[in-house]
């Protein structure tokens, strides 16, 4: 390491280039990684033969900040927010993975109207994130009003976590052992009027813009077919594993909190193309409002979180006043709590797809390994198979149909 | 009730339906928080991922993630998360490998292990033997190193910035106005090993010597005076630097340690 330094600080001989001027060899046509169509920093090497990709090598990376590493160097507490900067378009679906993550070693129980909660804010960050998706695809294949409008549920959205949270974007609202605080009546029933009124109203008539628009099926109708066996084969989850045609959602098959009491359906596409990916997310916002109003119906009063005091910090007021509250209050919010020694791999069914985090614990207050496994590294991986034969224009409909956020791709 | 995470139905018997698949290429199987882990030979990986796959259905691989053991003698742990969609099982199958030794890749059963495998790479420095394409990916291009090993500090070797009279970025080794802070929670009570100030002070002072002799004066030698204690002070006197040099400094202060020669 010690020539290397040496040479950073150009303590070589003039005669060899430094390392910040490393040639980079480009190829054909270089897409991003600054193209407003990449959805983030995207490089897209891409081979052409006229208008045809040949050959598309994506280069991710750019915005690798080290998650998982710093998270070894939290406490299980301070490494949750980490998880809203992942996929920065549905934080909440991120920190969903990691808090169940967290509890599965803990076995800890949760109460029941966290779990509703947690289910109901999910979903609202479902329908969030599927409109700046749907929005941002509709637009990189030229309409650019469905996205305004599409814009302002999203909006209304953010208002929401807001409420609940205090911040628009950034959450972290659910923690380990349930959520944060717990929601005003007001709040409940504002979003119960939303669903019911503007949501549908908006949202149904930005879609009729679109989905039967002639020009918006030529772009994406039969383009970036995959089969089942491929959809398999190259790991993909979600939305994209559903456009091919496989009914399969981690909510319904491998329910966590209360998805196993709540009735929706699962959407699947037929022709596996863009077009399908597209109208499984439509579908899927009408199903997540359905969820949401069954959560509204059903769910009980009740604590928000565990009483279990070695994990779940108590409330400030509680701190005021008694003298145990002020230990545990104290201890969580600087050592933290200890996770016993294991492994877990839980993966939740995020916005995007499959979202795991891989934890592996040593019994200190740290994780030793946090893995996370982010729904777009597979999916974006498959590019180079989906665009071979393609035209250029393509490109952007396969990206935006696959819902990528570099967030949560280069962690 | 337990925690809320992914409920996985347990299927019977699969944790010995796999053992006999897998046969010889087994080491050893973990059962721990409904999660099987199968820990498998490093050179029958591709065999027992092909049994895996064809005849256990596991069709999917989700992920291939990398864990640094640095006092392990093969040091690096890479964990295949398995999942059938088929009979909605996961699990996981490990491999244990050093910075030398190559791990079989697995990109022809599955593809989606491409990036996958380059990813282990550049953050652990493992070789997967037959990958193809296995460059670095989420790192800088020309990055030296690989972050994620547990000896790779936190703040890396290196930082960027414009610089305006290049008029290009330039790479730098990083300077930190304010050290890292790592915190180990010890409790003082319980063990920890370090001396916190004013500790020391509750040490018992050491036990004193045993009762001196008492000093006596019995006989003329005893008493300090006489010729030979007369020629042991001349001579120490001689040595003795003299006495005007030391008083100059007196105005000064402290002596400095040049004036003690």
């Amino acid at each position: 390491m010690a020539d290397y330094l040496d040479e950073l600080e150009h303590r070589t001989d003039a005669a060899d280039p430094s390392y910040g001027d490393t040639e980079i060899q480009n190829y054909t046509i270089n897409f991003g990684p600054q193209h407003p169509a990449a959805h983030g920093v995207l490089r897209l090497v891409m081979e052409l033969d006229g208008e045809i990709v040949e050959r598309c090598d994506p280069h991710v990376g750019l915005l690798h900040r080290g998650t998982e590493k710093l998270i070894e160097y939290k406490t299980y507490m301070q490494a949750l927010p980490y998880f809203d900067r992942l996929d920065y378009c549905s934080p909440l679906g991120m920190e969903h993975s990691y808090v169940l993550a967290v509890e599965k070693l803990l076995n800890l129980e949760v109460p029941l109207r966290a779990q509703y909660l947690r289910v109901f804010f999910a979903e609202l960050t479902r329908i969030c994130n599927h409109m700046l998706n749907l929005g941002s695809h509709v637009m990189d294949v030229g309409a650019m009003t469905p996205n305004l409008w599409l814009f302002e549920i999203r909006e209304d959205c953010l208002n929401f976590f807001e409420r609940a949270s205090g911040a628009r974007m950034h959450s972290a609202y659910f923690r380990p052992g349930g959520v944060h605080q717990d929601v005003p009546l007001k709040l409940l029933t504002d979003i119960a009027d939303w669903l019911d009124g503007r949501l549908p109203r908006l949202f149904e008539d930005a879609i009729s813009l679109v989905a039967d628009n002639r020009i918006f099926k030529q772009r994406n109708v039969d383009i970036a077919i995959v089969s089942k066996e491929d959809a398999l084969k190259w790991g993909f989850s979600g939305p994209m594993i559903r456009g091919s045609g496989i009914p399969w959602d981690i909510r319904k098959s491998q329910p966590y909190d209360v998805y196993d009491r709540m009735e929706f359906d699962v959407p699947v596409g037929t022709q596996f193309d863009c077009y399908d990916r597209f109208m499984v997310r439509v579908e899927e916002v009408r199903q997540s409002a359905r969820i949401m109003k069954q959560c509204l119906n059903e769910m009980p009063e009740g604590p928000i979180a565990s009483f279990d005091r070695k994990v779940v910090p108590p409330k400030r007021g509680e701190m005021k006043r008694s003298m145990e509250a002020l230990i545990h209050h104290f201890k969580l919010y600087t050592e933290g709590f200890h996770v016993p020694a294991g492994e877990v791999y839980v993966a939740t069914e995020s916005p995007k797809g499959e979202f795991g985090v891989y934890l592996v614990a040593d019994g200190s207050n740290k994780p030793y390994r946090c893995k996370i496994r982010p729904t777009a590294f597979s999916h974006l991986q498959a590019m180079d198979f989906m665009m071979k034969g393609h035209m250029l224009a393509d490109t952007t409909a396969v990206l935006g149909a696959m819902d990528i956020v570099f967030g949560e791709c280069d962690r | 009730m337990g925690h809320s995470a992914p409920k996985i139905a347990t299927i019977d018997g699969i944790a010995e339906e796999i053992g006999v698949l897998l046969g010889s290429m087994l080491i050893e199987t973990v059962d721990h928080a409904d999660e099987l882990t199968f820990i498998v030979e490093r050179d029958e990986l591709v065999n027992a991922m092909v049994a895996l796959r064809d005849m256990a259905q596991y069709q999917q691989l989700m992920e291939i993630a990398g864990v640094d053991y640095p006092d392990r003698p093969e040091r690096f742990e890479v964990a295949y998360h398995l999942l059938s969609v088929t009979r909605n099982h996961r699990i996981r199958v490990k491999v244990s490998t050093d910075e030398d030794r190559p791990v079989p890749t697995v990109t022809h059963l599955w593809p989606v292990a491409g990036w996958l495998e380059r990813e282990v790479f550049d953050m652990y420095g493992v070789v997967f033997d037959g990958n193809t394409d296995l460059r670095r990916i989420l790192t800088d291009y020309g990055f030296k190193g690989h972050p994620q090993r547990k000896d790779f500090p936190l703040t890396g070797y290196v930082e960027l910035r414009y610089s305006e009279e290049d008029k290009r970025v330039v790479y730098e080794p990083v300077k930190l106005a304010q050290d890292f802070r790592s915190f180990d929670f010890m409790s003082p009570w319980e063990g920890a090993q370090y001396v916190l100030p004013g500790d020391e002070k509750a040490v018992a002072p050491a036990a004193p010597d045993a009762a001196p002799t008492p000093k006596v004066t019995e006989k003329k030698a005893d008493t300090g005076a006489g010729e030979a204690a007369n020629q042991a002070a001349k001579a120490k006197s001689d040595d003795a630097p003299t006495k005007p040099a030391a008083t100059a400094d007196e105005g000064k202060g402290a002596a400095k340690p040049e004036d003690k020669a």
